[in-house]
């Protein structure tokens, strides 16, 4: 899949801004980023469902949206919203996405159970999907999309709205997609979420990618191994901003605290300036935070 | 945290071995239009369908039922005979129309704005190969599949009450489907105008309900004012109010051949603008 040059605009308001984007087969992308950001107009732009104002898309080699229709045959797609048809079972509902994605019919039945299988949803096959609770239908939405056994998977914000026991329910069966070498684009607004399941992020803000990469090195990249929060006065965290910052090192207002990226290289000057800090392992959002200022949750 | 590397995945990969599709060598541009996409769509309509037939069948078959009742008798009581048909003959062949026009404008109207605005049904149905003139034209196939099965109830029933069946009546559920398509595009089409369900009102106040007056299926409209007989002409439902009765009373072959093709212009120009509108809507 690659993106290049890709402009969305609404009006006066930009939403993506010359993304570049390219997704290897077999990896999963996490494309991660505040509200807003772009990422699922990014995302509905890769099946024709919203059209770039500028830039080419191509899809599993399909130019989108001239040929979108080979991609989407081949490609799984699961939506932020749930769209589950509530009158129908479980059995029914993926047996109508077999039929959308054309799986032969010799291999209906197959992949319907796959699917109950793989939303651990075979013992409730004939129930109707309002009497599900929310994990199942989210299960049964992913794998609603994987019917056909596509290749290339899209996710947009899967476990949003989700509480945390079913968001790692679901991380299960992401991770398993990852193990069986499906090519996964994910979004997400969840730091530990991309952290866990990508292979890659790419951090998006303002319609932009503003950086790439194996989530581990981006973080000793840009964040070093530790973080330290040192409390300090609101009178004095400007000043000690200017400080830290002459000397190199890149700062975060976390509350009232002053967070240091890569503390573990502070030296003993500043530390007796600082005073003692809480020490804690550095996250993407360290990283986004420092490339961008803003905060993803 | 994750430290698997995209290599790792690529391992993964080969072991699982290639895409049948790539296995299968390039294939095909689709067609520009493909009914295994239009038969994807009704296999969902038919799946739900089977979950809801007895209400929906309820409502078609008794609605035109009570129509025929009160006027038929309510009203028939008090007029002999229209154009040289008793009213029950009459009203009953009127009704058949109205009916084929509420099974598919209404479903059409306020079902699919549920399913798009509400349920974002579309918005899923999009991302598998299907694009929107084949869900426009699979909904509206759907409705009027069922506008022209139930819209013979009401002929069944007048003959209950006296009306005499016809070979000719064969054509009945045909003239219901072609009315019913149209008609079924015209409610995806406007349910794509509105921008909120509150006007929804303007459109059956507005539209339908004048539609399914103008068109002969109460009352004749020979001693309305010029302009009224204008309108009708414009009326698709007039045509398809004239098509059933011709079909009960007598076959006019010429005029009849005319009304079904005011009938398919209908079709043909609510086909464009239902497919323009919603791709407005579901596509930006």
């Amino acid at each position: 899949m690659s993106l290049r040059g890709i402009v969305k605009r609404y009006g006066a308001l930009t939403a993506v801004d010359g993304v570049d984007l390219d997704v290897e087969p077999g990896i999963v992308l996490g494309l991660l980023g505040p509200n807003g950001a772009g990422k699922s107009t990014t995302m509905r732009m890769l099946t024709a469902q919203s059209r770039a104002d500028a830039g080419t898309i191509h899809v599993l080699g399909h130019p989108v949206p001239a040929r979108s229709k080979q991609a989407r045959a081949r490609m799984g797609v699961v939506q932020q919203h749930d769209n589950l048809d509530e009158e129908l079972t479980v059995r029914e509902n993926l047996a109508v996405f077999a039929h959308l994605y054309r799986v032969p019919r010799r291999d209906r039945a197959a992949a319907v159970a796959r699917g109950l299988e793989l939303a651990r949803l075979t013992d409730r096959r004939d129930t109707r999907v309002g009497k599900l609770s929310g994990g199942m239908r989210r299960r049964l939405l992913i794998a609603r999309g994987l019917v056909h056994e596509p290749r290339l998977v899209l996710l947009d914000e899967p476990t949003v709205g989700l509480d945390p026991q079913i968001r790692q329910e679901l991380w299960l069966l992401i991770t398993r997609l990852r193990s069986e070498g499906v090519t996964v684009l994910m979004s997400t607004h969840y730091i530990e979420e991309a952290e866990r399941l990508s292979d890659e992020v790419a951090l998006m803000a303002r319609g932009r990618v503003v950086e790439r990469g194996v989530p581990g090195e981006l973080i000793a990249r840009h964040a070093g191994s530790t973080v330290e929060e040192f409390p300090q006065p609101p009178a004095q965290i400007q000043e000690l901003e200017h400080l830290l910052h002459g000397q190199g090192f890149t700062t975060r207002r976390t509350g009232a605290d002053l967070s240091v990226m890569s503390a573990e290289h502070l030296p003993d000057s500043l530390r007796d300036r600082l005073g003692r800090g809480k020490p804690r392992a550095s996250t993407l959002e360290d990283v986004f935070v420092t490339l961008t200022g803003e905060r993803i949750e | 945290m994750s430290t698997s590397t995209s290599s790792d995945q690529a391992g993964t990969e080969t072991e699982r071995g290639p895409d049948p599709a790539d296995r299968a060598g390039p294939t095909p541009p689709p067609r520009w239009f493909e009914l295994a996409a239009v038969r994807a769509v009704l296999t969902r309509e038919w799946a739900l369908y089977r979950r809801t037939w007895a209400p929906n069948t309820f409502a078609a078959v008794v609605e035109p039922v009570i129509f025929l009742l009160a006027f038929g008798f309510g009203l028939g009581s008090l007029v002999g005979a229209i154009g040289g048909y008793s009213y029950i003959e009459f009203i009953g062949t009127g009704i058949v129309a109205m009916s084929v026009l509420f099974i598919s404008s209404f479903p059409a109207l306020i079902e699919t704005y549920v399913r798009r605005v509400y349920r974002h049904t579309y918005d899923g149905m999009l991302a598998t190969p299907v694009d929107i003139r084949e869900l426009v034209t699979g909904e509206a196939t759907w409705l009027a599949t069922k506008a022209g099965v139930y819209g013979c109830s009401p002929l069944l029933v007048a003959m209950l009450f006296g009306l005499s069946p016809t070979p000719t009546m064969v054509f009945v559920p045909f003239i219901g489907f072609v009315t019913g398509f149209g008609f079924a595009l015209m409610g995806i089409w406007m349910s794509a105008v509105i921008p909120t369900d509150k006007m929804m009102d303007y459109v059956i106040s507005g539209v339908i309900t004048p539609v399914f007056l103008i068109a002969g299926t109460f009352f004749p409209l020979d001693d309305f004012p010029s302009w009224v007989q204008v309108l009708a002409q414009v009326n698709p439902l007039y045509h398809t109010v004239e098509l059933v009765r011709h079909a009960a009373f007598g076959i006019q072959p010429i005029t009849d051949l005319l009304h079904l093709g005011a009938l398919l212009v209908f079709v043909v120009l609510m086909w464009g603008l239902a497919v323009f509108q919603m791709r407005r809507r579901l596509v930006d």
